[in-house]
């Protein structure tokens, strides 16, 4: 066995298998990337795409799950764009292709022609480090506007209320004189613009085709004669309507009620979440993955969590979590996937025009969840409450309240009892009862099947995730396909339909909450068993000594397949936080999808998707 | 038959309709909004029926334990035989430290006579306008000094003047604490070996040392 290291490395590891495959095929161009804690391929730009293509191709890697850069600024003085592609639906780990471009002529070839998931992403890569992607047919600013200075993800931009480069700030301690951040940058004076800028004759970029058709008005004469003409019609629509689900708008353009055209155009909540990681300490981050989708904050946590424990362990004294603490994930995040199914549900039909009533049916239990979160974690939905290597405290024995404030009422309750309830009961009963109420209605079957159809082939290379992809017919599902946690001991099937439209999106969620009741009902005597194990392995520090290197962690968030990458560089703070948002890479699929239906399915569209702006513009 | 699902779905609204009428009778005379009914229909138990309304401000759901909003000081008791009033705080700094939003100031205690840092703040601000409510400073502190306060009811006209919280605006009694959270503080309390801080438990166990060696010794 060890004569022959590499046969056996071979059959054992399909991504070494992978490399050594890519190496003997571009000698030239493919280098293995040695540098300490970090793994995958190093490629030429120049042969970027016909590697690219060789990946996907010959090797069977069909799925561009993130794409990002890193600016590697006095460690070596490049932008290195990173490219985490996976087998889809076969699972395994991820190829990982990297590319190296100078820092002051950024530029490499796109690969939106290998992997058309890579659009929004490249675009971000455009936005905020300032890379030029040849061949990209629509490079511009996707979260930030045209008369923004910079590019806020190089390691050399300072925000406006720039402090200091890391948290903590030594302003703080011990001489913390207080002031606020706008005294020292007053309003009116707190904004750059790039060198030539003008407000007073600023067009965006790319919108004024947007507006063409507008002048042109609907020709009465035309509409009143027999064969119908209609105009080409372009319509905003939003950024604030209820049913855009947030600040979020989209040019679409019509021709009479068909869509022919729809551009997202997002970003109006963006707060370079990357930056502020960045800034953060390891720790500090957790916080803040809270408020990314904001209805699943306990999954957003474990999926960091992932990402830095890999990290760790690295390094020499590594201790992975816990039993207790990892059963303790689980039932946090499978909770967390039904409130965010049946929200989903619930306002898919108030964008279809049912006005409320089955988004309050649908949301009524997850109060007893986010009571539940309250008394585990302290708050409903900013829960902050994994940690490196477990969990933030155990389960506390009761549900109980405390009265301080006048007229408070309490309740008191056994925390098993009341979990044994909800899972055992309440939750297959209001699934039942959802799937009842909304499964055979004429209405929704009428406006939900065959609207909005995305075929299998198109879902992998959009590189849409979660319930888009499996109602599409493509079983991929990150907890079987790459296991975390204790899923691979537990039961439960990946829900998968296979028409890939509206309806059988709205189907997949109901079945999957089943499955997710499925694993909780597993959970229970899990949690009777480890009651007074530790939660957490080792001494909890506020300041863990993260090792050098990259760590890709991702986790089946209720939304899709939501990714972490974080890069160490020893130090306190990570050299670069990338998140992966589901919602975000979805929404490459949008116009596609819309595309030759009529101008009120968009809505409905948009809300099968299942979008969270937090998330969407970071 | 077409249009069969649809009054199926309105079945569904109909019972929903009714079951809060009918959970209604079940507390028809003996009060609608006592303690026992308020627990009952806010519970996660499978008897509950219906929806019920929480009368906000007449009535309020008492918060959990751990529930977190705005950080506060613990002090001594103000009717304290020892140091009445005396901040938990030692100024270490490392809430300002681990505090991920930076909404922490602390202003070190320094001994007037020596000119030494002494472990105290001389000042401590909290911006409750930039505070996520994460909790990070109430886990990581070594000494039980700050933690989470439950009253959630801070509006104010007017945020620059309001809404930066000084050392006195921020200091609680360590009975409040124990009020909101009977079995944290218990914990805590064990852990530390007594009520006390930390530090007067250590100069009491150091105390009880030399007076055992005195009483040995004699």
């Amino acid at each position: 066995m060890a004569e022959n290291p590499a046969a056996e490395v071979t059959t054992a590891n399909p991504v070494a298998e992978a490399i050594a495959a890519l190496k003997a095929q571009f000698p030239d161009a493919v280098t293995e990337d040695d540098r300490k804690g970090y793994t995958g391929i190093v490629v030429d730009p120049e042969s970027l795409v016909e590697v690219a293509t060789a990946v996907r191709d010959t090797l069977g890697y069909n799925y561009l799950s993130s794409a990002t850069a890193v600016d590697y600024l006095g460690k070596g003085d490049y932008f290195e764009m990173v490219y985490h592609t996976y087998r889809v639906p076969a699972g395994g780990p991820p190829l990982v292709i990297k590319a190296r471009t100078p820092r002051d002529k950024a530029t490499l070839p796109s690969v939106i022609s290998v992997w058309p998931g890579a659009d929004f992403q490249e675009r971000e890569a455009y936005d905020l480090m300032g890379i030029r992607f040849e061949g990209h047919p629509n490079l511009k600013r996707i979260l930030l506007w045209e008369g923004f200075d910079g590019h806020p993800l190089r390691k050399d931009w300072k925000e406006a209320y720039y402090e200091q480069d890391q948290k903590p700030f030594d302003s703080r301690w011990p001489q913390g004189h207080v002031h606020r951040a706008e005294e020292r940058n007053p309003y009116g004076k707190n904004v750059r613009y790039p060198e030539g800028f003008t407000l007073d004759d600023f067009t965006p970029v790319g919108e004024a085709p947007n507006y063409e058709g507008i002048d042109l008005g609907v020709n009465v004469q035309e509409m009143t004669t027999p064969g119908l003409k209609t105009d080409r019609l372009v319509v905003n629509l939003g950024p604030h309507h209820p049913s855009t689900h947030g600040v979020f708008r989209m040019v679409v353009t019509l021709n009479g009620e068909t869509v022919e055209d729809l551009q997202p155009v997002m970003g109006y909540l963006h707060r370079n979440h990357e930056k502020i990681g960045e800034r953060n300490t390891f720790l500090q981050n957790m916080p803040f993955t809270d408020r990314l989708d904001y209805i699943t904050s306990m999954s957003n946590n474990l999926g960091y969590a992932l990402a830095v424990e890999r990290l760790l362990s690295l390094g020499p004294r590594y201790q992975p979590p816990t039993y207790r603490a990892e059963v303790i994930r689980v039932l946090m995040v499978e909770l967390t996937r039904v409130v965010s199914h049946m929200w989903a549900i619930g306002f898919l039909l108030n964008d279809l025009g049912a006005f409320y009533t089955p988004a309050l049916y649908a949301i009524a239990e997850r109060e007893l969840i986010l009571d539940f979160f309250e008394a585990v974690a302290g708050s409903r939905m900013m829960c902050n409450y994994m940690r490196f290597g477990g969990v933030f405290k155990d389960l506390p024995e009761r549900i109980q309240g405390i009265p301080l404030l006048a007229n408070d009422r309490v309740r008191n309750e056994a925390t098993l009892d009341y979990l044994a309830n909800i899972i055992n009961e309440r939750l297959p009963r209001a699934i039942d009862e959802l799937d009842n109420y909304l499964t055979n209605n004429e209405i929704i079957v009428t406006r939900c099947q065959g609207v909005g159809i995305l075929p299998p082939e198109m879902a992998i290379a959009y590189s849409a995730a979660g319930p888009l992809l499996r109602a599409s017919g493509v079983p991929y599902d990150v907890r079987r396909a790459e296991p975390y946690s204790i899923y691979p001991e537990l039961d439960f099937d990946v829900a998968v339909r296979y028409n890939g439209d509206i309806y059988d999106r709205y189907l997949l969620r109901i079945d999957e909450m089943r499955q997710s009741v499925r694993i909780l009902k597993q959970l229970l005597p899990r949690l009777r068993e480890t009651e007074g194990q530790p939660i957490i392995s080792g001494s909890k520090a506020y300041s863990p000594r993260v090792p050098e290197g990259e760590a890709y962690g991702r986790v089946e968030n209720p939304k899709g397949e939501l990714g972490y990458y974080v890069v160490s560089d020893g130090g306190q703070n990570p050299w670069r936080y990338h998140v992966r948002a589901p919602s975000y890479i979805n929404l490459t699929a949008l116009g596609p999808m819309t595309k030759g239906h009529k101008v009120a399915d968009i809505v409905a569209i948009l809300g099968s998707i299942d979008i969270i702006l937090g998330e969407v513009d970071r | 038959m077409y249009g069969l699902g649809i009054l199926k779905g309105m079945g569904v609204t109909l019972k929903h309709f009714l079951d809060t009428y009918i959970e209604d009778l079940r507390f028809l005379g003996k009060g609608k909004r006592t303690d026992v009914a308020f627990n009952l229909r806010q519970s996660g138990s499978n008897q509950r029926l219906g929806l019920f309304t929480v009368e906000y401000p007449e009535e309020k759901i008492a918060v959990p334990e751990r529930f977190r909003f705005i950080p506060f000081l613990v002090i001594n008791n103000l009717d304290a035989e020892e140091d009445p009033g005396k901040i938990w705080c030692t100024s270490c700094g490392i809430c300002a430290k681990v505090c991920p939003p930076q909404c922490i100031w602390i202003v070190r205690g320094t001994d007037p006579e020596t000119g030494r840092p002494k472990p105290e703040p001389e000042e401590f601000y909290i911006d409750i306008d930039i505070c996520m409510n994460c909790g990070l400073c109430a886990e990581f502190c070594p000494f039980d000094a700050i933690k989470m306060d439950h009253d959630y009811e801070l509006a104010s006209y007017d945020r620059t003047t309001h809404h930066i919280f000084d050392k006195a605006r921020l200091s609680k009694e360590f009975r409040y604490w124990r009020s909101i959270a009977p079995t944290i503080s218990a914990e805590e309390a064990e852990a530390r070996g007594g009520w006390e801080h930390k530090d007067v438990l250590k100069e009491k166990a150091k105390a009880a040392r030399t007076a055992d060696k005195a009483t040995g010794a004699s």
